[in-house]
């Protein structure tokens, strides 16, 4: 059993960072018009108010429903949101077609901290989400693939990616990557005993089942439909990366990992033999100069950012109008011209630290789902980062996703802004003190990794039940593995009759009673528990 | 589950590595490629909108920037565009540089290394960089007599200090005004040049020194020079009656059969100088047109072409190319320089058009000293010639460039290429005082073909430019 470590709430340092992210953000916004017209803007008081209400805001929810959240993740995001809107602001003065974006989008940052709040208020047990894998798998796939869709779907700037509904039009994938996390993740939950049997070997690595492939070729399958009916390698690695490394999760075994990647790889490479448009992609990448007028949004990226040199021209100083689209997917090669590399570098920094702020929330995490969840929504927010970033630097081709929290576009921010509030939930439930139960008589087993704890007693007496159900599969899970790594197939199967057990019993039933039991103590145990701290 | 967690986070951290030392590794390694990179515009736009110092003759600028309310900061204009544009170019958003402002770019710029030390200053005191000043040769008052006198035909002026080599005017005509091409409105610019480049007339082309000309009789001085060195003398008589070879012929009245060399300069003897020629042979008049400064490009500052004497002559063709036929052509530049070296006593001195570079706090940052070119020939030929050239014009067929008190020579030319057209009048000549040698073409004049002689078209263009340096 791991150490206990006893988390402080550390709100006020959340507090602080905030109103400092707050103060970077608005630094920008008043720079750029002190460089560009020696004034103050004159409405500056009134951006000033509405950031200041949104963290307050978010803050406040945070204090309220999840206060032992991880208080680092909040400023990032807010700082992220705030440069982010100071460029758009800063591009609309020389966008005479739209010059009101950095408004709507405010208006945007708006509904998506509501929509986080809310998913804070309500979603304090992030456990309910497990109950409906396979509804959300079909869900996020349907997402996924609506841009293929004749008639919906919309080609622009080479990717398909974005559907069209009357004059409103998103990328469906922002919105997929969450549900098809979450759904990756309760499935996994369940079936990732039976996915870590081992098949044969090859080459020394224990391949799965070959019964057990169903899923991932499902995944894979639509991972290459997206690469090529959309054309959109950033939104296919993202995907089925994240099936992938969920698996690899879910199961310890590095064989899905590898098999998944030569997968990939092998799919991404014959795309590239078979279409020419793919080719187009790569050559882009690794040579923008070939085609001038082809590649005009990569090269005028690269001039953008080289102009910024290492400190960046200021703010408002650079020319990054130029850059085509540098609102939404190339909004870091505009604040690589006016931040310079090292403003770019801070930036890519800043991700790093949410993502690995939400593997801390993984690692920490006491039961199976909150791990995958957290995992799962770490990596996710990590390799959309890599992409795009990486798009933009050239590392990688080209994709037509967007930066987190930094592009113009509401259905992403709202997304994204829901994901960080599952990881802030996440990171409550982890960084919280364990219940009291120490005077209960059964407190003694408590050095034991399967902790025995009568249903029905804790639903009449306990002011805060465990949940049972996934503990105890887990604690089990691990027990056996650290004890014979080797299991085979027989072995597992025979040995362990609670496998069969637990798949025998609907999930779906277990944890809507164990969360029915929680909420009906949530009202009365916890939070006066928590004001008394 | 800890353990597969802790890889992917290790894996995120990569990934965040890399995109790190990637964005790192562009900064160092390409951002001098893309910075000056010409299909950049932050780069053609920093350019453009550079405070580029002034390009000056005597004391007034002839380009200069000065501030504008836009996004580029500063227009750069052109006072007396038409005038001097051959000599200051264009600085154009679209279409580039040319001659002074391209040429001396990053001087007028600021950013040469020749001016590190204003550029230090002017970083440290937070005033910016700002471009240096190139002053000319070019004399205003020649200048403007010289476009006075061509009043608008088709040709070009040349006049040089033949004891510099200072290039104290250079005009083409017809030109255009650098301004309209060098406006921020990028629409009227690309409207000016594309008119200017449809434009029959050929208003952009440097007639002085990028277009090269049939020289006709002018070419003479050289076949001239050439026979004073192999060893005749002013005085020498020579065979001027119909000369034959091959299948052309050439015959005129020239005054007598048998005439002085002088006399054949006098009246322009076609007869006399293609029977030199051909006696002195093609080596022997190459030979003396190269060390005039034929083959060789001049005064590359503003841009030039080199002229032309060809090679591999058959004896008919080395007889027209002593007068000047055939496939001789040269620049009214070169021309000049011709006349210049003979005034000279035979040295011919390398002609230049910049005279200093300074920086933006007015120290001299280069400074061009007169330098010889070459002994074109000896200077008791060289004195011979000079005679003979004053000759032309006291009794010959340069008489219309008589100044009172001016010891002016010249040589006439006429050069038909083409029946349909008008001939190019040619004139080019030399002053002792002042110490200037002027070359005069007019490419169409208002004239008929056989009316046409460089006497009567271009010799009074000559002296007025001379006569404007007095």
């Amino acid at each position: 059993m791991e150490a206990v470590v006893s988390y402080r709430k550390r709100r006020g340092v959340e507090a602080f960072m905030l109103g400092f992210s707050i103060l970077l953000a608005m630094g920008g916004y008043l720079i750029t018009h002190l460089n560009r017209d020696a004034a103050l803007p004159p409405n500056w008081p009134f951006a000033l108010t509405a950031l200041l209400i949104i963290a307050t805001a978010l803050h406040a929810a945070i204090r309220w429903r999840i206060p032992y959240a991880d208080p680092l993740i909040l400023p990032a995001v807010m700082l992220l949101n705030g440069i982010g809107l100071a460029m758009i602001h800063r591009l609309d003065l020389s966008d005479l077609k739209a010059p009101h974006s950095a408004e709507l989008q405010l208006t945007w940052l708006f509904v998506a901290a509501a929509v986080a709040i809310a998913v804070i208020a309500v979603l304090r047990d992030y456990r309910i989400l497990q109950r409906y894998p396979y509804l959300l798998f079909l869900v996020g796939i349907i997402l996924l693939l609506l841009p293929i869709v004749p008639g919906l779907g919309e080609e622009k700037y080479g990717a398909r990616i974005w559907i069209h509904l009357g004059h409103y039009s998103f990328q469906p994938a922002e919105l997929a990557k969450l549900v098809l996390t979450v759904a990756f993740a309760s499935y996994l939950v369940d079936k990732r005993e039976v996915l870590a049997l081992a098949g044969g070997r090859v080459f020394g690595i224990e391949l799965p089942r070959p019964r057990d492939l169903g899923p991932i070729l499902v995944m894979w399958l639509a991972s290459l439909a997206v690469l090529v009916f959309q054309k959109d390698l950033g939104t296919s690695l993202l995907f089925f990366g994240l099936f992938v490394v969920m698996l690899y999760v879910a199961t310890e075994k590095l064989s899905w990992a590898i098999l998944g990647s030569a997968m990939f790889l092998g799919g991404a490479y014959g795309a590239f033999l078979a279409f020419g448009h793919v080719q187009t992609r790569v050559s882009a990448w690794l040579d923008p100069f070939s085609n001038y007028d082809d590649n005009y949004q990569v090269i005028q990226a690269q001039f953008g950012i080289a102009w910024g040199g290492i400190f960046g021209t200021g703010w408002g100083l650079g020319r990054p109008s130029l850059i085509p689209l540098a609102k939404t997917d190339f909004i870091a090669a505009a604040l690589g011209e006016e931040l310079g590399t090292t403003g770019l570098l801070a930036i890519i920094l800043l991700y790093g630290i949410i993502v690995a702020r939400g593997f801390r929330a993984a690692l920490g995490a006491k039961d199976p789902f909150g791990k995958l969840l957290a995992a799962g929504l770490s990596f996710v927010f990590a390799i959309q980062v890599f992409s795009i970033l990486g798009g933009v630097t050239r590392l990688l081709p080209l994709t037509g996703l967007t930066t987190p929290f930094m592009s113009q576009g509401g259905s992403s921010l709202v997304a994204n802004w829901v994901m960080i509030a599952l990881l802030l939930v996440i990171t409550h439930q982890v960084r919280r003190p364990a219940p009291v139960i120490a005077a209960m008589p059964v407190a003694s087993l408590e050095t034991d990794t399967t902790e025995m704890i009568d249903l029905g007693e804790i639903q009449s007496q306990l002011p805060r039940p465990e949940p049972v159900q996934a503990r105890a599969s887990h604690s089990e899970w691990e027990l056996r593995h650290s004890a014979d790594a080797e299991t085979s197939e027989l072995a597992a199967v025979a040995a362990d009759p609670d496998t069969a057990t637990l798949e025998a019993v609907p999930p779906v039933t277990d944890s809507a009673l164990i969360l029915d039991a929680e909420t009906t103590s949530t009202a009365s145990g916890i939070d006066s528990g928590e004001d008394e701290s | 589950m800890n353990r597969p967690i802790r890889g992917v986070a290790l894996f995120s951290l990569l990934m965040v590595m890399a995109l790190m030392v990637n964005t790192s590794i562009a900064y160092l390694a390409e951002s001098d490629f893309l910075n000056n990179n010409a299909l950049n515009r932050r780069v053609t736009d920093a350019r453009f909108g550079q405070d580029r110092g002034p390009i000056m003759v005597g004391n007034s600028p002839i380009a200069d920037s000065v501030v504008v309310t836009d996004q580029f900061g500063y227009q750069r204009t052109y006072p007396v565009g038409e005038l001097y544009a051959p000599i200051t170019g264009y600085y154009t958003y679209q279409y580039g540089a040319s001659a002074l402002e391209s040429s001396f770019s990053s001087e007028l710029s600021g950013e040469d290394n020749s001016q590190f030390l204003s550029r230090l200053i002017g970083l440290a005191s937070g005033a910016g960089v700002k471009g240096g000043t190139v002053e000319t040769t070019i004399n205003a008052k020649a200048q403007k007599a010289a476009w006075k006198a061509l009043a608008g035909r088709k040709g070009a002026v040349v006049a040089i200090n033949y004891k510099t080599g200072a290039v104290l005017a250079m005009v083409t005509s017809p030109s255009y005004d650098p301004s309209e091409l060098a406006t921020h409105n990028l629409t009227k610019a690309s409207q000016a040049w594309n008119r200017l480049n449809a434009d029959a007339s050929k208003p952009m082309a440097n007639r002085a020194t990028k277009e090269i000309y049939s020289p006709g009789s002018t070419f003479k001085l050289v076949t001239a020079a050439a026979a004073l060195e192999s060893g005749l003398s002013a005085d020498s008589k020579i065979d001027a009656k119909t000369f034959k070879v091959g299948s052309w012929s050439t015959s005129e009245n020239c005054g007598g059969s048998t005439i002085t060399l002088t006399k054949a300069l006098e009246t322009s003897c076609n007869p006399a100088f293609a029977r030199l020629g051909a006696g002195l042979g093609a080596d022997a008049l190459r030979t003396q047109s190269e060390k005039f400064g034929f083959g060789s490009k001049f005064v590359t500052d503003v841009g030039s072409v080199a002229s032309v004497f060809p090679s591999d002559l058959d004896p008919t063709y080395t007889a027209m190319s002593a007068i000047g036929l055939y496939e001789v052509a040269a620049t009214p530049l070169q021309m000049a320089m011709v006349s210049a070296a003979i005034a000279n006593d035979g040295v011919l001195m390398q002609p230049y058009i910049v005279q200093k570079v300074l920086d933006s706090d007015l120290r001299v940052t280069s400074q061009t000293t007169a330098t010889k070119y070459g002994q074109a020939m000896s200077s008791s030929s060289a004195a011979q010639l000079k005679k003979m050239m004053v000759g032309v014009v006291q009794s010959g067929t340069g008489t219309r460039a008589q100044i009172k008190g001016v010891t002016v020579g010249g040589k006439t030319g006429t050069a038909a290429v083409d029946k349909n057209r008008t001939p190019y009048a040619w004139f080019t000549s030399w002053a002792d005082d002042p110490s200037v040698a002027v070359c005069v073409l007019v490419e169409d004049s208002d004239l008929t073909a056989n009316d046409t002689t460089g006497g009567r078209v271009a010799a009074p263009v000559a002296k007025a430019v001379i006569e404007s340096l007095r």
